[in-house]
């Protein structure tokens, strides 16, 4: 019996050990400054996955790390470093600002660290920095610009305007948005933009007004998002010139919007309404858990857990094959509350972009603005 | 003076006999420490020893940090002997003309002189192409080097070497004339005025001397992280290491040294969850009650502890 | 750009110089009159902002009233904010270095942001413009201007007109003043140096909380909020010259042109206009706009 019992646990010590071990993720999230509400919507969205799963992935225990980027890219490498070298994470999941997402990606690089990106769009992550141990579960810049460029151009209008802050997100999805524009027919008169985090949008709306387009299209989020569609409305702009813009503008932002924001047209990978039995299960799952209702950022959480899951099953909890896990993943479709999607050889999602109304207090479903659309990852050489 | 000689001998033979018992990760957070600590020298040149209070040092910090991504992707191969001078010398210039323009104002005045100069390399590398982007750009590697930097006790011992050489450099310097020159700017510049000295030339040279230091803590920050981001260049940096040494304690190197160590140990304590749990995520009510606290009961900073115990002990013996 | 196109980016220039000067003003009497580093003004602002929204429900059904109620309910609160403040921390600071105040008010800053998150959240909110002011003016045939915002220029201009008034033709201003320029004389002509100070404190932090708050219809409300105003806020001041209420209000129409015809007419250096605008006054004028003796 004794040499049984040594004989089997030699067996467990010498195939998966890790299979008996917790796996440690490390999330490395923003809980201070302007995004803390984003680093808790995929905290949750990510935790709830493993809870469905009974705490356990592939078999292994979930443990977690928690690390506070504070959205701050000077501090990203150490950051990262910490769970890399300090806590020796398995998997790190993170994080919302792009910069700070460069930062990580480089990190996740050099030392072969499994990395999953839960928000932070800067095309690059899938571009010149893409490796097989990184994935998105998210979007990159260029998709939802790219979608909504589509949808003008099917709508009619010829001439727009573009403003946003000038920075990378802001000058990838207008890059997203003029390619299918100006492929459906439209020509892009003007592209507006102003330093970020400027708010003072009075200056460009009298732009807009002079220079009368057909339509305006936009990316901004958060407070800036809530001031602009705001300051659009009261402008008196809204009810002359249709705005249209990536889905942050209305994300998380309505409650905060009200009246300006009614009838506005957004594209994104998620809406409020999409009344499949996968969403409905997930968004009640989510308000029982959490009592607050679930938005992108969450979703992107939740799906992150998804593409770890399926990995992992793959390498029956073995982090270390990496090329198996990514393998995996790469033939993978993944159901998220979202809809079902792939990911790319570049490792960025491959999904159906919805357009959105606003109606209420919800974005409404009312099509599909582009299916299965993926991002080029140009620069990406795996 | 006996007592601080020995204080700073043992913090550094501490550092050097550190990668013996650290591990990977605390290798690194003590070189980010020590680069912290060069670049809170760089401010105390000027604001503890001539009383220049500036608010814009992260533009010389990133500006050494962007010269060295910018030159290593020009140059292949670049190797470390030219290249972190040429960084230097890139921060220190920059320095200059900021001083040269910014010295003729005063007081709070000049504080916000030396932030605009600041915000302006900041758009500068946030809004120009020069940058490379908002989202900033990587180094394609290590600077070359007798030695391989990508090593990190290579690495380690370069930022030792470097801070150890600040540190006895600025020593040095403020005791020789041109420090005391500074310190009589410091107590009183129109009495220095008054008896003929021209200070203009001393607190310019403070300036660009500041600005070359700041720039080499940079340069090591650039390489260590591979990576490089306009924020380096934020004001919220410049706030950061001015906190570092009023916490630290003004008027003293050590102070400097001591500042770098307690802001970045007294975020790890109070962003560790191994002690909060789940309140580490407001770590920032630490963090700030306990700088509130220095403030209030420390107002010569950290760095007059020890004076304090000395006038409490006498107290007591009367 | 043609005329009328012209004329509205001019309104677009004051309105916004004259909310520059309602969020700075707080901060130059605190800063100007008595030499007091405040580096938590952004945060005054910002707990304003989310006291119009924490407070707009409470008020509403506790006594049925609206945005003007909750603005002095609001009012009173920071009142008593600003007196507990200066009394438990501020009034330490005045014998100390201005960098062991800039100590002090940083920390204030982390607190304040970490409150606001644990009392509030960190969702991005918005507070509905009263119905009262809800409406707009035609400007051309595309744009509108919202009376809202024409109200806030007013109460800007009230406020300084306010200002100025009791700080040089009544009393208790020529008190403030003196007690600025020297506080021991003051005190031994008898007169309540602290309370004095208190009161300034004060009033100071009830400017930075109303014009959060009456601001807030306009800028919406979200974590962070605080720190984009500050350093606007501190160069409006230093502009204007410390001490100076002209100065300030000045300074901030000047802002206001500067930043709204740059991000037209050079919207790529639009970011860095301001602080080249402020080098460039106090290379020309060391002391800022007007100087204060």
């Amino acid at each position: 019996m004794k040499l049984a019992t040594l004989a089997l646990a030699a067996l467990a010590l010498a195939t998966g050990a890790d299979a008996q071990t917790k796996l440690k993720v490390g999330l490395m999230l923003p809980a201070t400054g302007t995004y803390a509400a984003l680093g808790t919507a995929i905290d949750n969205g990510f935790k709830l996955f493993v809870t469905e799963q009974g705490g356990r992935i592939a078999g292994r225990e979930i443990e977690y790390v928690r690390v506070d980027d504070e959205s701050d890219p000077a501090k990203a490498t150490d950051n990262v470093n910490k769970l890399i070298k300090r806590d020796n994470v398995d998997v790190i999941v993170g994080t919302v600002h792009s910069g700070v997402a460069m930062a990580m990606a480089k990190a996740a690089k050099d030392s072969g660290t499994l990395l999953i990106v839960p928000n932070a769009g800067a095309d690059a992550v899938t571009g010149p920095m893409c490796a097989p141990n990184i994935f998105r579960s998210s979007f990159s810049n260029w998709q939802p610009g790219y979608a909504m460029g589509e949808v003008v151009a099917k709508k009619g209008h010829k001439k727009v305007v573009t403003i946003t802050w000038k920075y990378a997100a802001g000058d990838e999805s207008v890059r997203g948005f003029k390619e299918a524009f100006e492929k459906g027919g439209g020509t892009v008169v003007k592209e507006l933009n102003l330093p970020f985090p400027n708010v003072e949008f009075q200056a460009l709306l009298t732009e807009i007004a002079a220079t009368k387009p057909d339509a305006v299209y936009t990316f901004f989020a958060g407070g800036g998002a809530v001031k602009f569609v705001k300051d659009y409305a009261a402008a008196g702009l809204k009810k002359n010139i249709p705005l249209y813009g990536a889905g942050f503008i209305t994300d998380g932002t309505l409650e905060a919007q009200g009246a300006d924001a009614a009838g506005l047209f957004t594209t994104l990978h998620y809406a409020d309404s999409l009344n499949t039995p996968r969403d409905n299960a997930f968004r009640l799952s989510y308000a029982k858990t959490y009592k607050l209702q679930p938005d992108v950022y969450a979703v992107q959480g939740y799906d992150a857990a998804q593409i770890l899951a399926i990995g992992l099953a793959a390498v029956k909890g073995d982090v270390s094959k990496k090329a198996e896990f990514a393998a995996a993943v790469e033939k993978a479709k993944i159901d998220s509350p979202r809809g079902p999607f792939t990911l790319s050889k570049s490792h960025n999602p491959v999904q159906d972009f919805y357009l959105r109304e606003v109606s209420g207090k919800e974005n409404k479903l009312v099509g599909v603005a582009s299916k299965a659309l993926a991002d080029p990852g140009k620069g990406c050489r795996m | 003076m006996f007592s601080r000689l020995v204080f700073v001998g043992l913090v550094f033979a501490g550092l050097a006999l550190w990668p013996l018992v650290a591990g990977a990760y605390g290798l690194d957070l003590v070189i980010k420490i020590m680069i912290a600590a060069i670049f809170a020298l760089s401010l105390e040149l000027l604001v503890g020893a001539t009383g220049l209070v500036c608010f814009g040092q992260a533009a010389f910090f990133g500006i050494g940090a962007y010269a060295a991504a910018l030159l290593m992707a020009r140059f292949d191969g670049a190797a470390l002997w030219w290249l972190l001078p040429a960084a230097v010398l890139c921060a220190g210039l920059y320095a200059l003309a900021v001083g040269a323009l910014s010295l003729r104002t005063r007081g709070v005045y000049f504080i916000m002189v030396t932030l605009a100069f600041a915000q302006m390399a900041y758009y500068v590398v946030h809004d120009t192409p020069l940058g490379g982007g908002t989202d900033g750009i990587y180094l394609p590697g290590v600077p070359t080097a007798p030695l391989d930097l990508g090593k990190p006790l290579v690495f380690y011992g370069l930022t030792l070497a470097s801070l150890a050489l600040v540190f006895g450099v600025l020593g040095l310097l403020l005791r020789s004339p041109f420090g005391r020159a500074l310190a009589g700017i410091k107590a009183n510049e129109q009495r220095m005025r008054a008896t003929g000295f021209s200070t203009y030339p001393y607190k310019l040279a403070a300036f660009a001397v500041s600005g070359a230091i700041a720039g080499l803590a940079g340069f090591l920050f650039a390489v260590k992280d591979g990576f490089v981001n306009p924020e380096l260049l934020a004001w919220h940096q410049s706030g950061s290491v001015l906190i570092m040494i009023i916490l630290g304690g003004l008027g003293h190197l050590r102070g400097a040294l001591i500042g770098a160590f307690a802001l970045a140990l007294l975020e790890e304590f109070f962003k560790s969850e191994a002690v909060w749990g789940s309140f580490a995520k407001h770590w920032h009510l630490g963090l700030g009650l306990t700088i509130i606290l220095s403030a209030a009961l420390l107002p010569k900073g950290l760095v007059g502890i020890p004076q304090l115990w000395r006038d409490r002990l006498e107290a007591r013996g009367e | 750009m043609d005329f009328a196109s012209f004329l509205i980016q001019c309104l677009n220039a004051l309105q916004y110089g004259l909310l520059l000067f309602l969020v700075a003003s707080g901060l130059t009497l605190i800063f100007g009159i008595m030499g007091v580093i405040n580096l938590a003004h952004g945060s005054f602002y910002m707990i304003g902002a989310y006291m119009a929204y924490a407070l707009a429900p409470i008020v509403e059904s506790t006594f049925g009233g609206g945005f003007f109620s909750t603005l002095v309910v609001g009012l009173v609160l920071s009142v008593l904010l600003g007196y507990l403040l200066e009394w438990a921390f501020f009034s330490f600071l005045y014998e100390r270095e201005h960098l062991q105040q800039v100590l002090m008010t940083y920390g204030l800053i982390l607190v304040f942001e970490e409150l606001r998150s644990i009392l509030v959240d960190d969702q991005v909110h918005g507070v509905a413009v009263p119905p009262l002011l809800a409406g707009s003016l035609p400007l051309g045939e595309l744009m509108s201007y919202p009376v809202y915002r024409l109200f806030v220029s007013g109460v800007c201009l009230l406020l300084a007109a306010g200002m100025y008034l009791v700080l040089t033709r009544t009393r208790l201003g020529m008190m403030i003043r003196a007690g600025a320029s020297n506080r021991e004389m003051v005190q031994s002509l008898g007169i309540d140096i602290k309370f004095l100070y208190r009161l300034v404190f004060a009033a100071g932090v009830a400017i930075a909380v109303l014009a959060g708050m009456v601001a807030a219809p306009v800028s919406s409300v979200y974590p962070g909020m605080g720190n984009t105003v500050l350093i606007v806020c501190f160069v409006v001041v230093v502009i204007g010259g410390i001490g100076s209420i002209r100065g300030a209000l000045l300074a901030a129409l000047l802002i206001g042109i500067v930043d709204t015809f740059g991000k037209v007419l050079l919207p790529s250096a639009a970011g860095v206009l301001v602080y080249v605008l402020m080098a460039l006054i106090l290379l020309w004028r060391p002391d800022g706009l007007f100087k204060v003796a």
